[in-house]
């Protein structure tokens, strides 16, 4: 079956600029490197990692709101890496974003009516009475009732905000919705919710789900398959539960280990790696070739891709 | 003698849509090198609470009003500038969540440090520079020398933290402040840090006040747990208790709906609503509205707080 959303060799590198004027010097920092992904159709993807990783930069480019600086993205395997303005606007309409700042995500002086019904306005989708009704409607999907319509965002509180940015989202109905970290600036009380949420609304509509974020127990409960990126590189991927019981990459076991116990009987004293730990800890494998001292990224079981230097 | 003792501790902030009360009758008490969790959410006023305590809020807007506030013996209520100046630092030291706010970005990161050993003790700038040094070393910097002739924007969250840290033991205090110190920064970073933090504590025999949201937080790092929603205490127990059988609706709620604790894709407990609006608090009990359990009288009045047994009390109608 074709995949919702897939990302071959998607590589970002930002140009920094040393020193100012004429003379100034540039240097490449490459932001992402080389990244494959496949989001099934109807599934939950968890992209893990540190600040500073990869992740978000991935996810913009998998929406086209960042430019790649190669590689390709495909959407329902159509290719959307080159298309211009007006030719992705049909694909604009499959796939949309929820981002962690609800509170900057929507214009103050719009009621929630007008924000969530203006992607219908924008794709020029029915009468602007259709639109309001079919505001209110995702509205009430996403746990708010009719009346919140005439409400302005400053009025609601952080949980509500996310549900209004996810029923934006969600009006035109797209097959792929990338969320980066929705949950990690609510309240304890409120992520449960929200991620009820988006596992109900994501079950009712066929979504799919690239779900960004550096919360591994949220990704636990949340997620089919996760991806663990280190230094804007794939380290590892595999089906959820494997990562948690199986996992093979040091970067992967630092991430488990840092996740705090919930039980106080549980504490220990933690081994921690620093980066240089991790790169000489990179694993080694034969039998899958020989990738001259470099790592590289292998599938090692039908559903469990490793880094791993080849020998 | 507590290190620490707070009765009836009430904070508001008037405002022109009315008066915002974010601590309503906070009651507390910490012994000397306790470590104790504050948990709460967003608004539940257990940030507020520390800024009172250590009079670093400013007044007004702020009003505070105890029954007792005192810090190693010092009446905090009615404390001058020059013995508040003389605990902060000294007494009780504070680390906050945003590193990068908390310094000032002008100077080095080793001129803070030795201004502050320098304003408490008496010692040459040497000395206190070697101290500062030291300091650092000991927060697991491995190039102390480079770091304090950094200035803050050149340093990440987690190292800006450590040095704060650095900062605030460098006056050996007998109670440490820690307000979310390792929300904003990332996952293995925190774990370190609150490994550090625990280390530090039992060597200095220092006590510890963990602010935070965060359950797992508590779970790996304090003795005894205070629960806080809607600026008032729903139940403090040691953090065994708490973990293995909350008393409170609350807290069991709070813990129901943590996630990732089962193996598996699945639909989480979760508390309906939202907290309450500080400035217009329901009656009575403040979960009540979002409490699968509430009776009547639940709204109508504020349940008192009460000892379930030596160690452990909470604030809740329908419990003995």
């Amino acid at each position: 079956m074709t995949p919702a959303l897939e990302l071959r060799n998607l590589c970002k590198t930002y140009q920094l600029r040393h020193g100012g004027g004429l003379f100034a010097r540039h240097s490449d920092h490459p932001a992402v490197r080389d990244v494959s992904l496949i989001l099934p159709k109807n599934q939950i993807l968890g992209l893990v990692g540190e600040s500073g990783s990869g992740k978000t930069t991935t996810g913009m480019m998998a929406m086209r709101l960042v430019e790649p600086s190669s590689g390709q993205i495909l959407v329902g395997g159509h290719d959307i890496t080159a298309l211009g303005h007006a030719a992705l606007k049909p694909f604009r309409r499959q796939m949309q974003v929820v981002f962690q700042d609800s509170y900057s995500a929507l214009d103050p002086m719009m009621t929630l009516a007008q924000i969530v019904a203006e992607p219908l306005h924008i794709h020029g989708l029915g009468t602007a009475a259709e639109q309001a009704e079919q505001a209110l409607d995702m509205l009430v999907k996403t746990g708010l009732d009719r009346s919140y319509g005439s409400r302005y965002p400053h009025e609601l509180s952080g949980g509500q905000r996310q549900r209004v940015a996810i029923a934006r989202a969600l009006i035109l109905r797209p097959a792929v919705l990338v969320a980066d970290e929705p949950t990690s600036a609510l309240d304890v009380s409120v992520k449960a919710q929200i991620i009820n949420l988006l596992l109900d609304l994501q079950a009712e509509m066929g979504l799919s789900i690239l779900f960004i974020s550096h919360d591994l127990s949220v990704v636990r409960s949340l997620t089919d398959k996760v991806a663990v990126m280190f230094q804007g590189r794939i380290v590892e991927e595999a089906a959820t539960e494997t990562i948690f019981t199986d996992a093979r990459h040091p970067y992967t076991s630092s991430l488990l280990e840092a996740i705090p116990v919930l039980n106080p009987r549980e504490r220990r004293a933690r081994r921690f790696m620093s980066r240089a730990d991790i790169e000489a800890a990179t694993p080694r494998l034969s039998g899958f070739g020989d990738s001259g001292g470099k790592p590289e990224l292998v599938q090692i079981a039908p559903d469990h891709r490793l880094e791993a230097i080849l020998q | 003698m507590p290190l620490l003792d707070i009765e009836n501790l009430t904070v508001s902030f008037p405002q022109h849509e009315g008066v915002v009360q974010a601590v309503r009758g906070v009651s507390l008490s910490v012994a000397a090198g306790e470590s104790v969790g504050i948990v709460g959410e967003s608004g539940s006023g257990k940030s507020v609470t520390c800024m009172a305590v250590l009079r670093l809020l400013r007044e007004p807007p702020a009003r505070i009003a105890a029954d007792k506030m005192e810090l190693a013996g010092v009446n905090m209520l009615t404390a001058s500038r020059s013995q508040l100046s003389a605990s902060r630092g000294r007494v009780a030291a504070m680390v906050f969540q945003d590193p990068m706010t908390a310094f000032d970005p002008v100077f080095s990161i080793g001129h803070q440090i030795v201004e502050t050993i320098r304003a408490h003790r008496k010692v040459s700038k040497p000395e206190a520079r070697r101290e500062a040094a030291n300091l650092l070393a000991r927060v697991e910097i491995k190039t102390p020398e480079a770091i304090l002739n950094s200035y803050p924007h050149q340093l990440s969250g987690g190292m800006l933290q450590l040095a704060m840290i650095a900062m605030a033991l460098s006056c050996r205090p007998q109670i440490l402040f820690a307000d979310e110190p390792t929300t904003a920064l990332d996952v293995t970073i925190q774990a370190q840090i609150l490994q550090l933090i625990k280390d530090l504590q039992a060597e200095f025999g220092m006590g510890l006040i963990m602010v935070t949201h965060d359950l797992g937080v508590v779970a790996e790092t304090v003795d005894r747990v205070v629960v806080m929603y809607g600026g008032r205490v729903m139940e403090t127990a040691p953090v065994q208790d708490i973990f293995d059988a909350p008393a409170h609706p609350y807290t069991q709620a709070l813990m129901a709906s943590i996630p990732g604790r089962t193996p598996g894709k699945q639909r989480l407990v979760e508390i309906p609503g939202a907290s309450p609006n500080p400035s217009n608090p329901p009656p009575g009990c403040p979960f009540h509205p979002r409490c699968a359990v509430a009776e009547a009288r639940c709204a109508a009045q504020v349940p008192a707080f009460k000892a379930q047994s030596a160690a452990r009390a909470a604030a809740c109608w329908r419990l003995p």
